[in-house]
């Protein structure tokens, strides 16, 4: 295991920086996690509020079998222990957008133990964060503050939708380290179909504790950043933070643990506004709730269904497949484009296969701001498209303009490729007039290959390539170019 | 079990009770009772009896993954203080 140590150099010595992540990542269900309410995102405001989610008397909570399957599904994806048993307990405090007075949560004993995640450092070496629990909570509200100067509005959608946080061990010793793990976590519930990880909507968000301590030292007092909704902000928040620990900590204060926000637009975090009580939320076993118990038949029924995880995955891409380290890293960090990788893959050699998706594909979705689901080109146009270059129909050259049409008007690439005569002259009699005709007109380079200048004939290929319109294969036309001079 | 000053109006404002000025001298004493009351319940020796964690039953029946509305938005904001568009109309709470 390497290790990837941020310094920071204070004025005093050099000090390391301490992070763990809880993430709360929004588990995929069609209902809530204790109700019958839908899900979707984006929904008009109170629409999917139920009696239960509004929590008016009376309500009792009754548990969604997918959204328990789906926590032991992460669980088991990140190799930890599945808790047989598990129970909840209440949080309490008060606010508008918590209609309960209290959320639902597993402080005591959660549905997941611990687990572990590999990330990649920058070096390329792999390290091992820890994960310390996986527990099932109900989200809260949303409190929308800027619709009115003296009124908050409250919008209940969200509230009830199940949660797993996950919650990491101090494991992190740099920004770069956090990142990497985020990244990997969200690229698991991806392949897990367990979360879909989009920050941006809120479906995955990170609470971030950083420290900062003397090398040798124990851990530090810490502070968390809370709700940081993408992997560069929590990047930036954590060498923000640290800076400022050491800052304050060199000049002689020490640090007081408080919850923190980060503000993007100024790349600072900030403390919030806290009561010394604020964080005594009387927890206890939730009344409501008798306990949740699942059975190892139900948990090896789901390890049944686990699909390849991005580890295994790249592993095989690298090791079966031929493709170079980075390659793989790149096609696996997401399902889809590892997916769209492996259909274009069944109709052309696999190394090709990675060249065109990483480079011309990515770069053109890139600049065209697609995803590769609004790729105008299949993976199945752009599969045949690379076979017609591996049986030497096409050249490399000629499949960028084939690959530009199929960009531009759709169409299959052998039609294509048909219609608009680009197809490689693989026939000798026709090359092989063109360079009998070179030959006649060229004398002076016909001499200087004669006296040991052999490297001109890259001249007389680009001359072949160009009175061919690119057409000639470029194999077919060196080999008739060297027998051709050599016999003169 | 004695209940002091502090506890009451930490405990009060943690639930969002307001208390008058010297009601909290008051309620130490009550407070205090119900502790003994219910101090009552460590005498028993627990040592070799697990933790209940439910009373009705021993294990939680689940529902089915089901999307399901069985009531209108109006019925949700029917007890709200107030409404605007859809949303629930609060008092200004600003972290």
């Amino acid at each position: 295991m390497s290790q990837e140590t941020t310094i920071i150099e204070g004025d005093t010595g050099i000090f390391e920086i301490v992070v763990g992540l809880e993430v709360h990542a929004q588990v995929l269900s069609q209902a809530k996690l204790f109700s019958s309410a839908p899900t979707a995102f984006g929904a008009a405001p109170n629409s999917q509020v139920t009696l239960v989610d509004a929590a008016l008397p009376g309500m009792l909570p009754v548990i969604n079998e997918v959204c328990v399957a789906q926590a032991v599904r992460t669980g088991l994806g990140i190799n930890a222990e599945i808790n047989l048993w598990s129970r909840f307990d209440r949080k309490n405090y008060f606010y508008p957008d918590l209609p309960q007075g209290y959320q639902i949560s597993q402080l005591y004993h959660p549905i997941v133990g611990e687990g572990s995640v590999e990330i990649e450092l920058e070096d390329g070496s792999s390290k091992t964060i820890r994960v310390e629990r996986i527990h099932l909570e109900q989200d809260a509200g949303k409190s929308i503050h800027d619709l009115d100067p003296r009124s908050s509005h409250v919008d209940l959608n969200r509230s009830g939708i199940a949660l797993m946080e996950i919650v990491s061990f101090p494991d992190m010793r740099s920004p770069h380290e956090a990142g990497a793990y985020l990244s990997k976590l969200r690229s698991i519930l991806r392949y897990l179909g367990t979360c879909d990880g989009n920050m941006d909507q809120g479906s995955m968000r990170a609470d971030v504790n950083v420290s900062v301590r003397r090398p040798g030292e124990g851990l530090g007092t810490r502070c968390e950043i809370k709700n940081v909704n993408s992997v560069r902000f929590v990047q930036q928040a954590i060498a923000h933070e640290a800076r400022r620990q050491v800052e304050i900590i060199e000049s002689g204060g020490s640090i007081k643990q408080e919850t923190r926000l980060f503000d993007p637009d100024t790349g600072e975090t900030r403390a919030m506004r806290s009561k010394e009580d604020a964080h005594d939320y009387r927890y206890f076993p939730d009344p409501d709730l008798p306990p949740l118990v699942v059975t190892q038949e139900q948990v090896d029924a789901i390890r049944a269904t686990m699909p390849e995880l991005p580890d295994q995955k790249k592993k095989r891409f690298v090791e079966e497949l031929g493709l170079t380290d980075y390659d793989a890293s790149v096609l696996c960090a997401d399902r889809a484009n590892a997916s769209f990788f492996e259909e274009v893959a069944k109709f052309a050699p696999a190394k090709l296969a990675a060249n065109w998706i990483t480079g011309d594909l990515f770069g053109a979705l890139n600049k065209a701001e697609l995803s590769i689901a609004e790729s105008p080109i299949s993976a199945t146009q752009l599969g045949q498209m690379i076979g017609l270059i591996d049986d030497g129909k096409i050249s490399g050259k000629i499949a960028k303009q084939v690959f530009e049409i199929m960009w531009q008007e759709g169409g299959v690439p052998a039609d294509i490729v048909e219609e608009r005569g680009l197809a490689q002259v693989s026939d000798t009699g026709a090359i092989e007039a063109v360079i009998d005709q070179l030959i006649a007109t060229s004398p002076e380079n016909v001499a200087a290959y004669k006296s040991g200048k052999t490297k001109i004939i890259g001249w007389f290929v680009g001359q072949v390539m160009k009175e061919t319109g690119g057409k000639a294969n470029p194999g077919i036309v060196n080999q008739l170019l060297k027998a051709k001079l050599d016999q003169l | 079990m004695s209940v002091t000053v502090d506890t009451v109006c930490k405990v009060a404002r943690l639930a969002r009770i307001h208390i008058q000025e010297g009601e909290a001298e008051r309620l130490t004493g009550e407070l205090g009772q119900i502790m003994d009351w219910i101090d009552v319940l460590g005498r028993c020796d627990t040592s070799n009896v697990e933790p209940l964690a439910g009373i009705t039953v021993d294990e939680m029946p689940m529902r089915r993954d089901e999307a399901l509305m069985n009531n209108s938005r109006d019925d949700i904001l029917a007890n709200a203080p107030a409404q605007d568009e859809g949303y629930f109309v609060v008092p200004k709470v600003v972290e």
